[in-house]
């Protein structure tokens, strides 16, 4: 891909996302935000910030299916979009909702499985935008960033546990995303267990480089 | 930025009322229409938002500020039409609310099916405001119109076998669409909707039968034509557009209480001590306003209704 393509994809990115919050934007200036704003909100930045989410973990399994690759150096840009997504999730339920009512907020993380799950994914998301820079990356060796970056498989399950945790019964719409979070997980499996079977029968078929496997 | 903005948007959310009541009326008569086409010479129907007076009781009156109509009418909760808070609103059209009977009957002695009309007649008619609050910890301050409870049951006469209310919901997924069975309606409440109390709740002076609010018929979304309201429990308690009340000698089953058991409870009094399991009930959020205030004891109610449950543990009977 050309450097002037690249720039413009990365540009369609950051308007795609930020389409969001302009929305949202827009609505409050308009006074479009139901009776109940707080929980409007709350809402609107927790389902955007699982979209760009999953968005981001759909990339590889892109690949993976489809053996295109152009798609994959937006990883960065948007998992840090939907970091950013959940920062201010978070910052909401805080500030709007709570009103920084600490005791309130620590009863809820400690004794509510979905406030606990929900500040798990964000946790989890911290380490993984502070090592986003290539500086990074270099300092950490790109095995050691690999592994740590596989954090947002269990960040996505956690979101997904968050969503189906604090949905009311007759609701549907957290099985659909929970069922999105088991594909883009499912094809990386499906893929690593593919590959871990060509290279086990690779290292039993003569004259080809590959592990040998001892035992019985 | 956005935050700090946040509390601009309280004060002026919002369709005008009157474009608000311009679109019922259009649906309303939309909806005339469509009877008058089908069954000619019928009675006009009370149109939605039509003025509805009543005196208000000042002695079953708070007297915080009411809601805003708009939120009261936007913001619901109504699974006939949709899990999402708008759907009532956006869906509300297809209820129609005339010709509509109200089937009294079990262990009384004088079982009856009251039409609608009849009922507005037979029993006089009074404003309260009174605080709901949901079960998702939100609450609204509503002026309700219509009549308490007991006073119907004391014209059907419960027998002395007659122990409990069951309250019954329309069922015809023609006018509730979420009624309809569909490819994704798998797991949601049972049809129709059912409710209940203790006999000695329903006839408390607080639980009003309810043909009104805001000095209107009572809009479609809000469970028109009729519906409980029990101001000291749970929203979800106050069943609407009911076309059954029932007594009987048997705790009756409970749509939420059927659908999860261990959330939703037969009682469902309002208690800031004991949380949902999934979700503290300590404070709640009045539409309309910034902050959380602190939830009260029976939704503000203890003084009139705490005595109708002297020993019990309404931990475990929640």
């Amino acid at each position: 891909m050309s450097r002037r393509n690249r720039i413009a994809l990365k540009a369609a990115v950051w308007v795609v996302c930020l389409l969001p919050l302009a929305i949202l934007a827009y609505r409050a200036w308009t006074g479009d935000l139901t009776a109940n704003p707080i929980s409007f909100i709350t809402n609107w930045l927790g389902d955007w910030t699982f979209r760009i989410l999953l968005t981001a973990l759909a990339l590889t399994p892109l690949r993976i299916v489809t053996g295109m690759a152009w798609q994959m150096s937006l990883r960065r840009l948007v998992g840090l979009f939907a970091f950013f997504y959940a920062t201010l999730h978070f910052s909401v339920w805080i500030v709007l909702d709570h009103f920084f009512d600490w005791h309130e907020m620590g009863a809820d993380i400690v004794k509510r499985p979905y406030v606990t799950v929900g500040m798990l994914a964000l946790t989890g998301l911290v380490p993984l935008a502070a090592t986003s820079t290539t500086g990074m990356i270099k300092r950490l060796g790109a095995a050691r960033w690999k592994r740590l970056h596989r954090l947002v498989y269990l960040v996505a399950v956690c979101a997904a546990l968050h969503f189906l945790w604090l949905a009311k019964v007759g609701r549907t719409d957290q099985y659909v995303y929970a069922a999105l979070v088991a594909l883009v997980l499912g094809i990386r499996g499906w893929d690593a267990a593919r590959r871990a079977l060509r290279r086990r029968k690779q290292a039993f078929l003569p004259g080809l480089p590959g592990r040998t496997i001892s035992g019985p | 930025m956005l935050i700090r903005h946040a509390p601009r948007f309280l004060s002026s959310e919002i369709t005008p009322e009157r474009l608000y009541l311009d679109r019922r009326t259009f649906l309303a008569g939309a909806g005339a229409l469509l009877l008058g086409a089908a069954d000619a010479g019928a009675a006009p129907a009370a149109p939605q938002g039509a003025p509805l007076k009543a005196a208000r009781n000042d002695a079953f009156s708070l007297k915080d500020a009411p809601t805003k109509l708009e939120s009261a009418t936007t913001y619901n909760n109504f699974y006939e039409f949709g899990v999402n808070k708008d759907d009532p609103a956006r869906l509300a059209g297809t209820l129609k609310p005339r010709p509509w009977t109200l089937k009294v009957d079990g262990l009384v002695a004088k079982p009856k099916t009251f039409d609608i009309d009849e009922l507005l007649r037979a029993f006089p008619l009074e404003e309260r405001v009174y605080s709901l609050r949901c079960v998702e910890a939100w609450s609204m301050v509503i002026p309700w119109i219509g009549f308490p409870l007991q006073a119907l049951l004391k014209r059907v006469e419960p027998t002395s076998q007659a122990k409990y209310v069951a309250f019954t919901t329309l069922l015809d997924p023609e006018q509730f669409p979420a009624q309809r069975k569909g490819l994704f309606s798998l797991g949601g409440l049972d049809w129709p909707y059912t409710e209940g109390l203790r006999l000695d709740e329903a006839m408390h002076p607080l639980t009003l039968l309810t043909v009104g609010m805001y000095g209107q018929v009572l809009p479609n979304q809000n469970g028109a034509p009729i519906r409980v309201v029990i101001p000291w429990k749970y929203g979800f308690k106050s069943a609407k557009s009911l076309v059954r009340i029932s007594l009987v000698a048997d705790q009756p089953k409970t749509a939420w209480n059927v659908a999860a058991s261990s959330e939703y409870g037969f009682y469902s009094n309002v208690n800031p001590e004991v949380s949902h399991p999934r979700w503290s009930q300590a404070t709640e959020r009045r539409i309309g306003e910034l902050r959380r205030r602190p939830t009260l004891m029976f939704n503000g109610y203890a003084d009139q209704v705490a005595s109708l449950y002297t020993g019990m543990d309404l931990k475990k009977l929640y």
